[in-house]
């Protein structure tokens, strides 16, 4: 049986946004795992999934993998029916399509390219920037800004940061015009927020977590992106402590290792350390019907860039006051400024666009449903 | 030598193997599928139908034992039994905690399943979900599992179990117990127990499985010819219209098509047959497959207009669509003019009334035979949609007689080691028609007393053993 041939209502579709669109389908008529998460209650709100709405529910989904080991169609079923892998395939997708400028969408096309690309071309402007050599000691010890003077630190990093932001609210607001369901009340507001900070549907509606490498419940994965996702809060919030330092209070780095930044970046190192090395051990151990294993490279590579990020910058501190200082500063503001220069073209959006998505369902499930399904 | 053998990989399988494992037995479990198709029937299954005084986590208000009783009663026409029936509806008044140690989640009754937040508590991601909760706890707590494990017959002495045998291979245990579904995927016994109608058709040829594709009733039968005692017509199942379009086996729930009661349904001379609007849908839909079994080619045409479309479940295919009724009937195959002329009379018969398809409304045709007596709307607003309808069978209720301790009968002589649950006993409960969610009660309740049942009589020792080494 055909079943792409009888799919309805999408206007032109790709091939993976059909493939949402037929699994959609089926999954309206059967409705089993609506408590899983919150992409099958918007399913029944629609009985015909178009464009907009095939991106807006593979943002929405997690990929915890609930719904697949639940699934009586999955494969082998001649129905093949394999949501976490049609909705993951989408949002690969959504990343290059929304992604600006839109020539950009084609990083995600080769993500070890686009990693590799950034990450040299980082490193070789931190090797060659410092007018004296990296590997001579520097007065005080600890001095970043001998090599790298202050201000042209702040500029560079600025700069890209401003950029990204800029790339990615022009994809993400380009998403949320596509599917509008209206603005946000607070509660709406507060609960989307709620969502995105607990990694709510990570939980699998029972409590229990999600499905890793078959059909037994865990919440490491939750818990792995968590001390990912603060990690990274705790070391922007080191940083912009260390701009109040330096610009209001005229304290200048080095910074104490009790001090504010350093306690914040340290904290939030070991989150970035520990989190994205439990994320990729998870990620390795995947059941293979999970999720789109050509983004495989976009995951891992993400990992090992946070990675790298957090274990030159816990190492920086660790040596900061010897000769490795230099290469190491080096090592962690190529890795930082990958990251940067990554972010709207990587693994990073998900988080944007999935934040949007969970938004757009807070906002929905306040509105009554133009349906009226009187059945069984 | 286990204590207790339990073959069968489904619900009432599950049930059994936990259930006496958690008593103290060695329990080996054979499930003839691999294990990607483990769990038969089960798997499509979404909820447990319980009694309940109060609210009830995710069920509202109370449903008495009384009026659980009285819906059995009413859909089974008094083919039931009043003792096992009320044993299996007080049951699920507390089975559910043993559910959820298991690891089984319960959810709200689903968006679009009306009337059900009352008497059906779902099972979280359906009853694939259930049985691989109940494989891991299985696992968990020591039951041996084989998969590709297909008995073919079991060794019996005096209504006794001495082993059960996979070709050559023969296991042995001190009791057993089947629990091996339905023989509904055996096209040959099915076209056998429909026979042939007044046209000279074989009906089952027709039939479409909404269930799994190993559930060939090898054991049902090897153990009526060995002189187990059965009840239940062969005939009798819950048999559902489906669309035609759904593959011949595991089609599940979504093959169902939910706007019967919204338009007409006419069969293969394009003539209506019965009421469409006779009541609501979900007390409904289990007597449509039989209707349609009963019609020329055992096909019938649910046609819709426009008004229907967002007001029932959407159904997995869409339908033929046309702007033209004529132009509908010629998509769907039917004779035009009497197509047209069955609408027409219909169409003309509406008295208009005020539509609501969630009460028994006052929208009715008059001098139409049949009657249409609720939700007839005149089908006037393009497009139109008809969708094909086959019956599909979710499982047979001939099966095994049972007493309240699940035994096997022979001769009227409950076995002291052989027990039997789910759909190979259903039919002692359910003779004929269908409950929503009666199927996981029965198995459940039935699943758990054969379980304990066989671990006692395997503790008990007089029991399978003395034959076995023989």
């Amino acid at each position: 049986m055909q079943m792409s041939d009888n799919v309805i209502g999408t206007n032109t579709p790709t091939d993976s946004e059909a493939e949402v669109a037929r699994v959609m389908q089926i999954c309206n008529a059967c409705r089993y795992c609506e408590g899983f998460c919150a992409v099958f209650p918007a399913m029944t709100r629609r009985i015909e999934f178009g464009k907009a709405d095939a991106h807006y529910l593979a943002n929405l989904c997690h990929n915890c993998g609930s719904c697949l080991h639940a699934c009586q169609y999955a494969p082998p079923h001649e129905f093949a029916v394999n949501v976490p892998q049609a909705m993951a395939r989408l949002r690969g997708k959504t990343y290059a399509d929304y992604a600006w400028p839109s020539c950009m969408g084609a990083c995600y096309r080769n993500a070890w390219g686009t990693l590799a690309l950034a990450l040299l071309a980082s490193l070789l402007l931190f090797a060659l920037m410092p007018a004296a050599s990296v590997f001579q000691p520097v007065d005080p010890p600890g001095n970043f800004f001998a090599f790298f003077p202050h201000g042209t630190l702040v500029w560079l990093f600025g700069t890209i940061f401003a950029f990204a932001a800029v790339a990615l609210g022009v994809g993400v607001s380009r998403f949320w015009q596509e599917v509008s369901p209206g603005t946000p009340s607070a509660p709406a507001a507060s609960e989307a927020m709620r969502n995105v900070l607990t990694l709510k549907y990570l939980d699998g509606g029972h409590g229990e977590g999600c499905n890793n490498e078959d059909d037994a419940f865990s919440l490491w994965r939750r818990n792995f992106h968590h001390l990912t996702f603060y990690g990274f809060l705790l070391c922007f919030a080191a940083t912009l402590v260390a701009a109040v330092y330096h610009y209001l209070l005229g304290i200048h780095a080095p910074y104490a290792l009790t001090s504010v930044p350093v306690l914040l970046g340290t904290a939030g190192g070991i989150g970035l350390m520990v989190g994205p090395a439990g994320l990729l051990w998870c990620n390795l151990r995947r059941h293979p019907l999970h999720g789109d294993p050509a983004q495989h490279t976009l995951d891992r590579g993400f990992m090992l860039l946070l990675l790298l990020t957090s274990a030159s910058g816990l190492a920086l501190l660790a040596w900061r006051d010897s000769t490795a200082m230099g290469v190491l500063l080096v090592t962690h503001l190529g890795a930082v400024m990958a990251f940067f220069l990554t972010l709207p073209y990587g693994k990073f959006a998900h988080g944007i666009y999935r934040s949007a998505a969970l938004l757009k369902w807070a906002i929905e499930k306040r509105q009554t449903s133009g349906l009226k399904l009187g059945g069984d | 030598m286990h204590d207790v053998l339990v073959i069968g990989g489904g619900n009432a399988a599950l049930c059994a193997a936990l259930t006496a494992c958690e008593a103290g037995a060695s329990v080996l479990l054979l499930e003839s599928s691999p294990r990607e198709w483990r769990g038969g029937n089960s798997q499509h299954t979404r909820n447990l139908r319980c009694m309940h005084d109060a609210p009830q986590d995710v069920l509202v208000e109370a449903y008495p034992e009384d009026e659980y009783w009285r819906d059995l009663l009413g859909v089974t026409g008094g083919l039931t039994d009043e003792k096992l029936a009320r044993l299996v509806i007080r049951s699920t008044a507390s089975c559910r905690d043993w559910m959820r140690r298991h690891g089984v989640h319960f959810q709200p009754s689903l968006s679009g399943a009306l009337h059900t937040a009352r008497t059906n508590a779902f099972f979280m991601g359906g009853g694939k979900a259930l049985v691989n909760a109940y494989y891991r706890s299985a696992a968990r707590l020591g039951v041996e599992i084989r998969y590709d494990a297909s008995v073919n017959a079991l060794e019996l002495r005096d209504g006794e179990f001495v082993a059960a045998r996979i070709g050559d291979e023969r296991i042995v245990a001190r009791s057993c117990v089947v629990a091996a579904g339905g023989f509904e995927s055996d096209r040959e016994w099915l076209r056998e127990a429909w026979g042939q109608n007044e046209h000279g058709e074989w009906p089952a040829d027709n039939f479409l499985i909404r269930g799994t594709r190993f559930n060939r009733g090898v054991l049902l039968k090897h153990l009526i010819e060995s002189g187990a005692d059965a009840i239940g017509d062969p005939s009798q199942s819950h048999c559902v219209a489906i669309d035609a379009r759904a593959p011949l086996y595991d089609g599940g729930i979504c093959t169902r098509v939910d706007c019967v009661s919204l338009g007409i349904m006419l069969n293969r001379n394009a003539e209506r047959f019965y009421d469409e609007g006779e009541d609501f849908w979900p007390k409904r839909y289990a007597i449509w497959g039989r209707l349609v079994a009963r019609q020329p080619g055992q096909i019938g045409y649910a046609i819709i207009d426009s008004k229907a479309i967002g007001r029932f479940m959407p159904p997995v295919f869409p339908g033929v669509r046309a702007d033209a009724l004529d132009d509908l009937a010629r998509k769907l195959g039917l004779e035009e003019a009497r197509f047209m002329r069955t609408v027409n009379d219909y169409n003309a018969a509406c008295r208009f009334g005020r539509f609501d398809h969630t009460v028994l409304d006052d929208c009715r045709t008059e001098g139409l035979t049949p009657a249409k007596t609720h939700w007839a709307l005149p089908l006037d607003t393009p497009p139109y949609y008809g969708y094909a309808l086959r019956p599909g069978i979710t499982f047979t209720y001939l099966g095994l007689k049972v007493n309240e301790h699940a035994a096997v009968h022979f001769g009227g002589r409950p076995s002291c080691n052989l027990f039997v649950a789910g759909e190979m006993m259903a039919g002692n409960v359910l003779g004929k028609g269908y409950l929503a969610g009666i199927g996981m009660s029965i198995g459940t309740t039935f699943g758990r007393i054969a379980g304990m049942q066989a671990a006692q009589a395997a503790r008990s020792g007089n029991a399978g053993s003395r034959y076995a080494d023989e």
